[in-house]
């Protein structure tokens, strides 16, 4: 009966979306949360309000103030950056428990404000800000459905799966070189023992504050790439849960690897839409009865799934996939 | 006695000198004060723990700070490198007051400390740990780390620097290992050698021997001695009194966050404020610093 299963379709599902754009959104968030927790170990919960911020700044700066769409992007990276330096100033000075209850709250202001009728002019409530991506649709040099092995994209998507992927090449050798550098060094000392580099003559709370902007204005980016996307920015695509779902393909390639939170979000998606794509089959086929998993319950199992392995993952490999074990045994002596 | 220390007469004798005619007695003036501290005062909730009417410590000399527990020794330490902010008061460095300067400043400035718990970056290997210690870096900037030919060769001077003086504190083998992976005694040895690293005026060592073993003791004592040779103002706090001996040229005693005794250590034991201090008002014996009374904390 297991042979009956069409596994051309989700295999063909599983990898257009592990390299699709949400995985592009993914590694791109990701990668500023490295920034954030991975490298100067600033406990980030509230990562989705710089999407957010990176995503209706760029659509108000086309819908409200007509700005060139090209320079849009920027507008958003900036609502990030005040995103971040409004996060940090009162936070950075205190333990780094006060960043993390922080920025969850304020992520979640961020998002009621948008959906809130005071702000209906500006940002259109829950409805969302929509038709303002019509730019970016006519600046895409592709055409038609695009189909090479198992990967099938739409024209938009396309775009963003080339652009995508290659700025988040071009983003991680940033961080890759920024870290390697002395600035990163400092960043590292920071995360190790904050008073040990203040004790250096490093002005750890600036430092803090110039990575909490940098990785804030890489999940703009991100957040804007979703909006484009999605060609339409809705403030309940902005909640609580998405951020630890930025967490866990961070965890899962490893916290402070250049890579890692790349190779993270290919594997996040791909165990996401796997699961979902093959229990779908499974049940559809009837090999799994109604009795057990009914077909509407399966988006549900995925998330289940993804938690087993990420436990499984913490128990035989705690420092993930591109981690060394070592280097994060040293914390228990 | 696993703590035996050689006689220390010696080494002290040469910079003893300096002190002739300072009389031995709390806030006396040196001839040539690296800090100066007036009324200084702090406290927590109803307790005073550090209450300084004047203290002036001499420069290119090893001073101890010693006092029974609860002295407020740390505190006062902590309020000298401004990891703690004075309720009133001030602190005078190299003639500059810098009572509210934030600690990284005063570390350019030529003020660098090490910690009671050692702070090892377990996570960066032995020669990044002595890289960060350089003051002034080029590539310490987010932009100009982006272009590493603005901040090599800056970098390679630093990186010889931090050699050499791993070579010094007999680290050289450890150059490329995690600082984890160090041994207690090993982490005291770096976290002094990366101070060096900032090229500073004045090094404060809180407790430098906690929780070093016998051996490792002397060679630390040595080179604490060698800053000194060097020029570098000593200030340490410390439990142990045969170190005290060893290898200070003057003694502040605290006690109840007050400065009660100042002198060499030879006359320290005798004085009748720090025998009372540690044994309790009712006491008449001279105290005897090699029955090691006051050590063993």
């Amino acid at each position: 009966m297991m042979f009956a299963l069409d596994m051309g379709r989700v295999m063909q599902e599983t990898m257009t979306q592990a390299f699709g754009p949400q995985a592009v959104v993914f590694a791109m968030a990701a990668i500023g949360l490295n920034i954030h927790f991975g490298y100067t170990g600033l406990l980030n919960f509230g990562h989705i309000g710089f999407l957010a911020a990176g995503a209706y700044g760029t659509a108000i700066a086309i819908t409200s103030w007509s700005i060139n769409p090209l320079l849009s992007i920027g507008v958003g990276i900036i609502f990030a950056l005040i995103l971040a330096l409004m996060l940090g100033v009162p936070t950075l000075r205190l333990r780094a428990d006060y960043l993390a209850i922080v920025t969850i709250a304020a992520a979640e202001i961020l998002r009621l404000l948008a959906r809130s009728t005071a702000l209906r002019g500006v940002t259109r409530g829950a409805e969302g800000l929509n038709e303002w991506a019509g730019g970016f649709q006519n600046a895409n040099p592709f055409t038609g459905i695009f189909e090479f092995g198992p990967f099938r994209y739409l024209p938009m998507q396309m775009a963003i799966v080339v652009f995508g992927w290659l700025a988040v090449i071009i983003v991680s050798i940033l961080v890759w070189l920024l870290m390697r550098s002395p600035w990163g060094r400092v960043l590292k000392a920071i995360r190790e023992d904050e008073d040990a580099a203040r004790a250096l003559g490093k002005n750890a709370y600036w430092f803090k504050m110039q990575a909490l902007m940098l990785g804030g204005a890489v999940a703009g980016f991100a957040g804007f790439i979703q909006a484009v996307d999605k060609a339409t920015v809705q403030p309940d695509t902005f909640v609580p849960p998405i951020t630890f779902f930025f967490w866990t393909a961070l965890i899962l390639g490893g916290a402070a690897r250049v890579f890692s939170p790349v190779v993270g979000a290919i594997l996040f998606w791909f165990i996401i839409v796997f699961s979902e794509s093959f229990l779908s089959e499974l049940v559809a086929d009837g090999t799994i009865p109604d009795s057990i998993l009914a077909s509407t319950e399966v988006s549900n199992v995925r998330f289940l799934i993804m938690g087993i392995l990420l436990m499984t993952l913490m128990v035989f490999r705690p420092q993930g996939i591109f981690g060394d074990r070592e280097e994060m045994a040293l914390d228990d002596r | 006695m696993t703590d035996s220390a050689p006689d220390g007469g010696t080494a002290v004798a040469t910079k003893s000198s300096i002190f002739d005619g300072v009389p031995e007695e709390p806030g006396s003036a040196k001839p040539d004060s690296i800090l100066t501290v007036d009324n200084l005062r702090r406290s927590f909730g109803g307790l005073v723990a550090v209450d300084v009417d004047h203290l002036e410590i001499q420069r290119g000399v090893i001073t101890a700070l010693i006092g029974p527990n609860g002295a407020g020794k740390t505190t006062f330490f902590n309020l000298l490198t401004t990891f703690d902010r004075p309720d009133s008061g001030t602190v005078l460095f190299d003639g500059e007051e810098v009572t509210g300067t934030p600690p990284h400043k005063l570390a350019n400035k030529g003020m660098v400390r090490t910690f009671q718990l050692t702070k090892a970056l377990s996570k960066l290997t032995t020669i990044e740990n002595m890289k960060l210690g350089a003051g002034h870096q080029r590539g310490e900037s987010i932009w100009r780390g982006l272009i590493p030919p603005l901040w090599k060769s800056q970098e390679a001077e630093i990186e010889a620097r931090a050699e050499a003086l791993l070579e010094r504190f007999q680290l050289a083998h450890m150059r490329d290992e995690f600082a984890g992976t160090m041994s207690g005694g090993q982490r005291k040895l770096l976290e002094m050698a990366r101070a060096l690293m900032t090229d500073p005026k004045v090094v404060m060592l809180d407790e430098p021997m906690a929780g070093v073993n016998p051996a490792l003791t002397q060679s630390l004592l040595g080179h604490v001695k060698s800053l000194r040779d060097e020029g570098i103002s000593v200030v340490f706090v410390e439990h142990d009194m045969d170190v005290v001996r060893d290898i200070s040229d003057w003694v502040v005693v605290m006690a109840e966050g007050q400065v009660i005794a100042e002198g060499p250590h030879s006359s320290i034991g005798s004085n009748q404020r720090v025998i009372d201090a540690y044994l309790g008002t009712h006491h008449d014996s001279a105290l005897d610093f090699t029955e090691d009374l006051l050590g063993g904390e």
